[in-house]
């Protein structure tokens, strides 16, 4: 499994491209990390990959996931997970069912949908959680859940959009490792997209500076 | 890509839906209209084209004065209430914008124009309930001979427009201080040393002009042609011009219906006319302000003139009160003459008297709303999510498209339009009174969801696309949960359109549709203030209940979830 | 031999009109009677009721009452109707008419019948020519509606607060100097409003046989003069100086309620009972006419050319002229209203029930009410009331 962009490039409205095209290959297991200075384009390089560019934005180059052109696709249909600083866990619904959203439609049946969920929170270190509601986790429990989450629905590939900023130094750095272990078990590859040089340097994997076009 | 192509099929399909429901009623209501003012009403044997009827209409006795009159009142109450809601949101923007005080205003909100003018003219009468009460003070021991309800300048009405309108801007100033750095501009002038007050004048409200421009412009429509609420407040002699039309529309000589149309005409002119003032008023303002704002002077201080507007408003949202409250004492008294403060017998006999007169209407009134709250919802998500998945903003087009209704004077095409239902064989009134009123109900559910729809964190329909799930898994497992707050927001907005909808269902309904408003109103011209109280109380507590029911829901379904819980209104 | 032979010869001439009338109660049996009466009065809505409760029981009836704050709705509904060609299953079934709405209807051709003479009940009224109920405001019913209750106008007053009220028109203008403010009528657009210009015009025209003829423009002139001297004298001590108006009676009564004024008017003498006995006006109000009696006139009910249910409108308007019918409607704890039957015509039992009707003590008796005065030609309303408006209009 690999995650390739080629020539990827995300112009506004016709503009001239925000970044130059980039070319890069991130192996399975391997955590590539985008870093530069605000407003450069780095969480738009990451909708780019998965799809999800705002209305106004448009983006040349292709997306290869395996070996698969993904660039015409939509987010749904590309299998390739999203994790954001702050979690985007659904406000509406439980814990547990926030995982549970994310969970392949592969597992069936009520009781191993569940299990599959509980094995999860306990991975994350979140046991007996799955009836909380989500507004009321710490940063760093959310940030596990949300992660688990993206995990859950069985992805080729994930992308991360500063999931560590919000925790205090600590967590951060537990959070890292916890994540990072993670996609190395998963062997798929990552792209992560922060401002925290500790975090390049703990990925490992390719590491770029984006500057303006 | 396939998922813009399903959107912009989606899209289609909503644009449709509104051309052939909202565009061609209204366009083909006001062809209808224009030909007669004319001359050409096949249908009544008038086939000369020619300026008879507008001879004729200017034959009516008093129409000058009528003129003058709505010009007056309509001018009068926009501004009054743009200045009050101004000043009140200056001062007291912070607590209005809190849960509690949006749902403060809703009451205010809620209650429709024909049960607020039913509760001010007793509440301002000269034998009214003020009066009453300042009567021991003053040892009157007859009425005060003072004109305050019909007062021929149109006073009364303009208290009673502002009552209804200052929430409605005031909830539009506070939807658009949400797009303006309130805090950080307001920090900023201080500290070049103005004043709070100044910053208001010179700084907030330019900015927040165009964001209310059009919801101004909805108010000045409508307070140069309402027609219930001048009814009841009103002048007499000679009314407003859209209640003089109203009557010429109903007059037993079917050769009015030209010079009536012909009035439609002038009373769309007249909106025109005041749309243009207002963008004259607006480039002045603009010029003048800016040679003020460039003089840099700091010493004028605002906060008194503020302060005042803010107290105005507090008072006219006291009458209101008042107002309602009257409406529910009325209904529930016997005997309650002049001077007494309170009823002297109390009876529940207004209510059990006149059950059945009353459930109908409520029914017709519930089933009313049902239909066009539900239909103005689905077809206000189904354009919310075309644009969503178009991946596209709002054209200016389209935004002019939603406040159409809202800006055509409803006199102008209501007639003709009935008319063209007629000749197409449109026999069931029901149904044509709720196409009616939805042309009003949509808009304001769109107004109402719009904001919040757009205000929801991409990031969370982001999350739900990279796992996996599709556009409708999204929008019914997502957006539609997540955003049940101000979905249940919009078809409270909806419910209250539609009961307070009195011409449509006038006109529409040909007498056979009979809602709470048009009883309330028909009533108000009866003897029996009890009997009216009756149909007015339940006509303010059906769109109440849906604002109770629009905060209760929510609360309930996400009463675990602390993130959901009071959020937005 | 010769009694059954009378007998047979009743029953032949009797029997196609009795077999109609089946026909006609078959065809009615299910259909709702959209029944268009202003909606102004509580009691007159809920004694529709009565009669709808009571239809629907005996005839399989139902009566839905359109609530008009004004009857030109109506007819201006049909009007409307026609002109889009719709001229069968129009939305109205039944209106409560008389005076110029009736003429209007009348010359336009947009009324059903005639239809009174098939009506059973109608023998029990006075249908000879000249006769109350056969004449509408000098118009001639020709069988085109169908009479249902008495009117006549009185004013009211509360004795409380007036000693003595006045005793002829003329009388208005001095009572108003001295009370200023105290006393309005409604706006002449309303038929109340009118009628009171008519009724002083009646008192304070040089000619009153003219006012039976259509007007004309020698007739108004020479006639209209005196009227406006009149009410030239007495408008600046009316309510607001008379730059206002009540929009129509009851409004004003609600005003005699509230102390706004001393005096108010009503085309039902019963009113003021009846509305005492609401709560709609205090316990001392009373009634009076002034001297040499007051227009009077009967309301009818008529049905358009065009209503989707004119057997079932049928129904209702011989409803309403049977004789148990009119003494509930003429009970005061009901609606108070006087018969439009001819009494001559009753049968004992019948009588009696009119005769037992309960008592109160601001209910006129009819000897108090004094003559009844001719409704002028529509035609004088049409004029008067536009003049007016031109005249007295800002």
């Amino acid at each position: 499994m690999s995650l390739s962009l080629a020539g990827l490039a995300v112009r506004f409205r016709g503009g001239p491209p925000l970044f130059p095209p980039l070319d890069l290959e991130i192996a399975p297991g391997q955590m590539a990390a985008v870093m530069g200075p605000s407003g450069v384009g780095k969480s738009t390089l990451l909708d780019a990959v998965g799809g999800h560019l705002a209305h106004g934005f448009s983006c040349e180059g292709r997306v290869t996931l395996n070996g698969r052109d993904v660039t015409g696709l939509p987010p749904e249909a590309r299998r390739i997970g999203l994790v954001f600083q702050d979690a985007g866990l659904f406000p509406h619904l439980s814990v547990g069912d926030n995982l549970a959203f994310g969970l392949a439609r592969s597992v069936r049946g009520r009781a191993a949908r569940r299990a599959a969920v509980e094995r999860a929170l306990a991975q994350a270190g979140l046991e007996g959680m799955a009836a909380r509601d989500p507004a009321t986790l710490s940063g760093g429990q959310r940030a596990r859940a949300a992660l688990m989450r993206a995990l859950l629905a069985g992805p080729e590939a994930i992308l991360l959009d500063e999931p560590f900023s919000g925790l205090d130094t600590e967590r951060r750095s537990e959070m890292r490792a916890f994540t990072l272990d993670l996609i190395r078990r998963r062997a798929i590859p990552a792209l992560i997209v922060t401002h925290d040089p500790a975090d390049a340097e703990a990925a490992g994997g390719p590491r770029m500076t984006l500057s303006a076009a | 890509m396939s998922r813009a192509r399903d959107g912009r099929l989606l899209r289609g399909a909503v644009l449709a839906v509104l051309a052939a429901g909202l565009v061609a009623p209204i366009a083909a209501g006001l062809w209808q209209t224009a030909r007669a003012a004319f001359g050409i009403m096949p249908a009544i044997g008038a086939t000369e084209a020619g300026l008879a009827p507008l001879r004729a209409l200017l034959d009516v006795p008093g129409l000058g004065t009528s003129v003058t009159v709505t010009l007056v009142t309509g001018l009068g109450a926009t501004a009054l209430s743009l200045a009050l809601a101004l000043g009140l949101a200056a001062v007291a923007h912070a607590r209005l914008a809190s849960p509690f005080g949006t749902r403060l205003l809703a009451p205010f909100l809620a209650a429709p124009h024909a049960a607020v003018a039913i509760g001010l003219a007793f509440l301002l009468a000269p034998s009214g309930w003020i009066a009453r009460l300042l009567a021991p003070i003053f040892g009157w021991v007859q009425p005060p001979g003072v004109v305050t309800v019909g007062d021929p300048w149109g006073v009364a009405l303009i208290v009673g427009l502002a009552v209804k309108e200052v929430p409605f801007l005031l909830l539009m100033i506070l939807a658009a201080l949400s797009q303006v750095r309130l805090r950080q501009d307001m920090a900023a002038a201080r500290a070049l040393g103005y004043g709070p007050g100044i910053v208001w004048v010179k700084v907030i409200a330019p900015q927040l002009w165009p964001l209310i421009r059009l919801p101004v412009m909805v108010v000045l429509a409508y307070s140069l042609s309402v027609v219930d609420m001048a009814l009841i407040l009103g002048p007499s002699n000679p009314p407003t011009l859209a209640v003089l039309l109203t009557r010429l529309f109903s007059d037993p000589d079917i050769a009015r219906l030209l010079p009536a149309s012909a009035g439609a005409l002038l009373q769309l002119a007249l909106v025109v006319a005041a749309f243009a003032g207002l963008w004259s008023v607006e480039r002045a303002a603009r010029s003048a302000g800016l040679w003020w704002l460039r003089r840099g002077g700091r010493g004028v201080t605002a906060e008194p003139g503020l302060r005042l507007a803010a107290f105005g408003a507090s008072a006219l949202l006291a009458l209101g009160a008042l107002a309602l409250v009257s409406l529910a004492l009325w209904s529930v008294a016997w005997r309650w003459p002049w001077p007494a403060a309170l009823p002297e017998t109390w009876s529940l006999r207004a209510w059990s008297g006149n059950a059945r007169g009353w459930g109908a209407a409520l029914t017709t009134t519930l089933a009313l709303a049902a239909l066009t709250t539900g239909a103005a919802l689905l077809l206000a998500i189904a354009w919310l999510e075309g644009e969503d998945r178009a991946r596209r903003g709002r054209a200016g087009w389209a935004e002019a498209l939603i406040y159409l209704p809202l800006l055509v004077p409803q006199i102008g095409f209501l007639y003709g339009l009935n008319v063209l239902f007629l000749q197409a064989g449109v026999t069931d009134h029901f149904l044509a009174v709720a196409w009616a009123q939805a042309l009003f109900v949509f808009p304001y559910v769109m107004i109402a969801l719009s904001p919040a729809w757009r205000a929801l964190d991409p990031r969370l329909v982001r999350s739900a696309a990279a796992l996996g799930a599709g556009p409708w898994r999204r929008l019914v497992a997502v957006k539609l949960p997540v955003l049940l707050t101000p979905l249940m927001t919009a078809a409270a907005v909806g419910v209250a359109v539609s009961v307070a909808q009195y011409l449509p269902t006038l006109f529409m309904g040909a007498g056979r549709v009979q809602t709470l408003t048009t009883e309330a109103v028909a009533l108000s011209s009866g003897s029996d203030r009890r009997v009216t109280a009756v149909y007015a109380t339940l006509q303010a507590a059906l769109p109440f209940a849906a604002y109770v029911a629009a905060f209760a829901i929510p609360a309930l379904v996400h009463r675990d979830r602390r993130a959901l819980r009071g959020a937005a209104a | 031999m010769r009694i059954p032979l009378i007998a047979a010869a009743v029953t032949a001439l009797a029997l196609p009109a009795a077999a109609d009338w089946q026909d006609t109660l078959a065809a009615a049996e299910g259909q709702t009677v959209y029944w268009h009466a202003w909606g102004g009065d509580a009691r007159t809505n809920a004694f529709i009721e009565w009669v709808g409760a009571q239809t629907e029981a005996r005839y399989g009836v139902s009566v839905e009452q359109v609530k008009l704050t004004d009857t030109a709705e109506a007819v201006t509904r049909v009007l409307s109707e026609r002109a889009a060609g719709r001229d069968t299953g129009g939305s109205v079934d039944l209106i409560w008419i008389n005076g110029p709405n009736f003429l209007a209807m009348k010359e336009q051709d947009l009324l059903f019948g005639p239809f009174v003479a098939d009506l059973p009940n109608a023998r029990y009224v006075d249908l000879s020519p000249g006769a109350p109920a056969s004449v509408d405001f000098t118009v001639p019913v020709d069988g085109m509606e169908s009479p249902w209750r008495l009117a006549k106008f009185v004013f009211n007053y509360d004795s409380a607060r007036v000693a003595e009220p006045p005793e002829t028109m003329a009388a208005f203008v001095d009572w108003a100097a001295e009370n200023p403010g105290r006393f309005t009528h409604p706006d002449p657009a309303n038929f109340m409003g009118a009628t009171f210009l008519k009724q002083a015009l009646i008192e304070l025209a040089p000619d009153r046989g003219v006012l039976q003829e259509p007007v004309t423009d020698e007739s108004y002139a020479a006639t209209i003069e005196p009227l406006w001297a009149w009410y030239d004298a007495l408008r600046p001590n009316l309510w607001r100086q008379g730059e206002a108006f009540p929009e129509n009676q009851s409004v004003q009564q609600q005003m005699l309620n509230d102390g706004v004024i001393d005096m108010s008017m009503s085309f039902d003498p019963a009113s003021t009972a009846a509305a005492i006995d609401e709560g709609l006006l205090p316990e001392s109000a009373r009634v009076f006419v002034p001297e040499g009696g007051t227009i009077g006139n009967v309301s009818f009910v008529a049905i358009p050319y065009n209503a989707a249910n004119p057997e079932g409108a049928m129904v209702v308007a011989n409803f309403l002229l049977a004789p148990e019918t009119q003494a509930h409607m003429q009970n005061i704890e009901v609606l108070g209203s006087y018969s439009v039957l001819d009494p001559a015509r009753l049968d004992a039992e019948a009588q009696a029930a009119f005769a037992a009707l309960p008592d109160a003590p601001a209910l006129p008796d009819l000897d108090a009410l004094g003559p009844t005065l001719l409704e002028p030609h529509p035609s004088w309303m049409t004029r008067l009331t536009d003049d007016w408006a031109r005249r007295y209009t800002r």
